[in-house]
């Protein structure tokens, strides 16, 4: 099976933000990076699945120069080679245009299946697999816990609301997007990270590519958000903090 | 302008959100009309007519009967050539995710997923979204050509503040092509007979990644027990086999309102808030005051959860 996985750098999950000059993107100077959480798991699923059935993973990513380190990080885990679509800022392209580079870039390679994470854990707009999908002309399913080969194609198990699932019969090639939290995912190794240094990374520009920048929806301003609610915070030690609360729950809420 | 709300249903059972998306679509005060996909969905297309709404369409065809993207993406795209909406909104549902970006693609234009608020804007129209798994909200304008496309987000809208009225009811028979659909959906199922009921639970404490070890669920445990109240855990929690898929709550897992919902090391994401939103006082437990958690609680305590949870047991005892 030939796989490409589209991955993406984004601020690690821990990091504190803030809204940079233009106010309309954080300032990216100090947080620390990391591979988008779902798309670490859709990685993940494709190894496994190179693992039983052999074939290729190609991680493809979309992003500044310095995405190249969760690139370096996909080699070491496992993935053969990558493909960088090198753009420093992503922001000129809309969802679509962002989707439209990497489904151009996965055309060339023709692979068997497509993976990426659900949503990112920045822009959370979970299209990308999606809009790849429509404009290669495949089939797709969406928020996947597991995939099998099959004789016509694969099996998947797709993720409904309120826990309920549902089996999906796919012809390949198609696009998947990865449920975060369906396996463990595996560190890379002292031979990965040493392999990796000799793995191929293709770089491209979006103008190689073939793709413009165009947005169609503007983010206009980004802010910390209005609070709905009036938080009450309770102050003071641990102990304090926790007989206060105690009060609370008897005498306002009732429930002790 | 124009607004085209689409509804959800399965089996002949409406989506809760679809009323919520009807909602949004009645609060922006343009001509509306709503759409009910299926097949054999007269009674649906008729409950949806005693609202206020200019038109319905009911969209029905045998290749619907069960959803594919394939079939609802080309019945969809043939609908909104024919009533040419300025606007089309969808509820943010699992099954809207699998579909709306493919449909907004092939008419060439992009969809703002799970926006909280939206409203009319000149020729266009400006939405609010929450990014950075909601830490962070973006204001957004649209800037193409109609038409616009968005999914709004859970209990975004409130559905009992649906107007009545009559709304005239339009077939509409799209061409679906058997051959191009491509996906071969099996029986929805569940996974094991659910045995714990969270949704009948008056009292909550539910614990997230702030736990950091399966070891420490054991003190969370404890808190539930001496306080007397159900154990529920955000989905990390569950993925990891901590505690059983049962007890998790959010978009996958059970929708609750307690009178206290107790939440302790969970940050907040969007997938865990709209599972809980609902719960009459919500407490806040984190190390982190910028957690989207403390957007929607009505008490918050900033601090390690390690000394204020073993501290908040022994008061529950001396409590009680």
């Amino acid at each position: 099976m030939k796989i490409v996985v589209a991955i993406k750098q984004v601020p690690s999950r821990d990091s504190q933000l803030r809204i940079n000059s233009s106010g309309r993107w954080i300032d990216t100077s100090d947080v620390a990076p990391e591979i988008n959480e779902p798309d670490a798991y859709a990685l993940e699923e494709a190894l496994q699945l190179k693992e039983k059935h052999g074939g290729e993973v190609i991680a493809l990513c979309a992003g500044p120069a310095g995405a190249g380190q969760t690139i370096r990080e996909a080699l070491a885990k496992g993935a053969d080679r990558a493909i960088h679509i090198e753009e420093e800022d992503l922001g000129r392209f809309d969802n679509l245009g962002v989707a439209r580079l990497l489904a151009e870039a996965c055309a060339a390679e023709s692979p068997d299946l497509f993976l990426t994470g659900l949503q990112s854990d920045d822009l959370g707009y979970g299209q990308t697999g999606v809009i790849v999908a429509e404009l290669l002309g495949l089939p797709h399913s969406t928020i996947i816990m597991q995939v099998e080969k099959t004789d016509s194609g694969i099996r998947v198990k797709r993720e409904l609301e309120d826990g309920w699932f549902q089996h999906i019969d796919l012809p390949l090639p198609a696009v998947l997007t990865i449920q975060s939290g369906i396996s463990k995912l595996r560190y890379a190794t002292l031979m990965g990270i040493k392999k990796a240094k000799t793995k191929e990374i293709k770089r491209l520009t979006a103008t190689e590519v073939g793709v413009s920048p165009e947005a169609s929806v503007k983010l206009e301003k980004l802010y910390h958000p209005h609070r709905s609610k009036q938080t009450t915070m309770i102050e003071g030690s641990a102990k304090d903090q926790a007989a206060k609360l105690v009060q609370i729950l008897r005498h306002e809420a009732r429930v002790l | 302008m124009s607004v085209l709300v689409v509804t959800e249903q399965s089996r002949g059972a409406w989506h809760r959100m679809s009323w919520e998306v009807l909602a949004a679509g009645q609060s922006l005060g343009l001509p509306l009309s709503a759409a009910v996909v299926g097949h054999n969905i007269g009674e649906l297309a008729s409950e949806l007519a005693g609202k206020k709404l200019d038109k319905v369409f009911a969209v029905d065809h045998e290749l619907l009967a069960d959803y594919t993207a394939d079939a609802v993406t080309a019945a969809l795209a043939q609908l909104i050539e024919l009533a040419k909406p300025s606007l089309v909104l969808f509820p943010h549902t699992y099954q809207v995710r699998d579909f709306a970006p493919k449909l907004a693609t092939r008419l060439s234009r992009v969809l703002v997923s799970d926006v909280v608020k939206i409203q009319a804007d000149g020729e266009g129209f400006l939405m609010v979204r929450q990014l950075f798994q909601g830490k962070l909200s973006g204001d957004f304008r649209t800037a193409g050509l109609a038409p616009h496309l968005a999914s709004v987000q859970a209990s975004a809208y409130r559905a009992d503040l649906i107007e009545a009225g009559t709304a005239a009811i339009e077939k509409f028979s799209p061409t679906i092509d058997t051959t191009n659909v491509r996906a071969r959906p099996q029986q929805p199922f569940r996974e094991s007979q659910r045995a714990v009921d969270l949704t009948a639970a008056g009292l909550i404490v539910a614990v997230g990644r702030g736990i950091r070890e399966k070891e420490n669920i054991a003190l969370v445990e404890e808190l539930a027990k001496t306080m007397g109240a159900e154990l529920a855990a955000s989905r990390p929690i569950c993925d990891n086999g901590w505690l059983p898929m049962e007890r998790q709550v959010g978009s996958s897992g059970q929708t609750v309102s307690p009178k206290v919902y107790l939440a302790v090391g969970i940050s907040g994401a969007i997938q865990h808030l709209v599972g809980m939103k609902g719960s009459k006082t919500v407490v806040a437990i984190n190390k982190d005051s910028n957690a989207p958690i403390f957007e929607i609680a009505d008490y918050g305590i900033i601090g390690d959860l390690f000394e204020v949870v073993p501290a908040l047991i022994e008061e529950v005892k001396k409590a009680r």
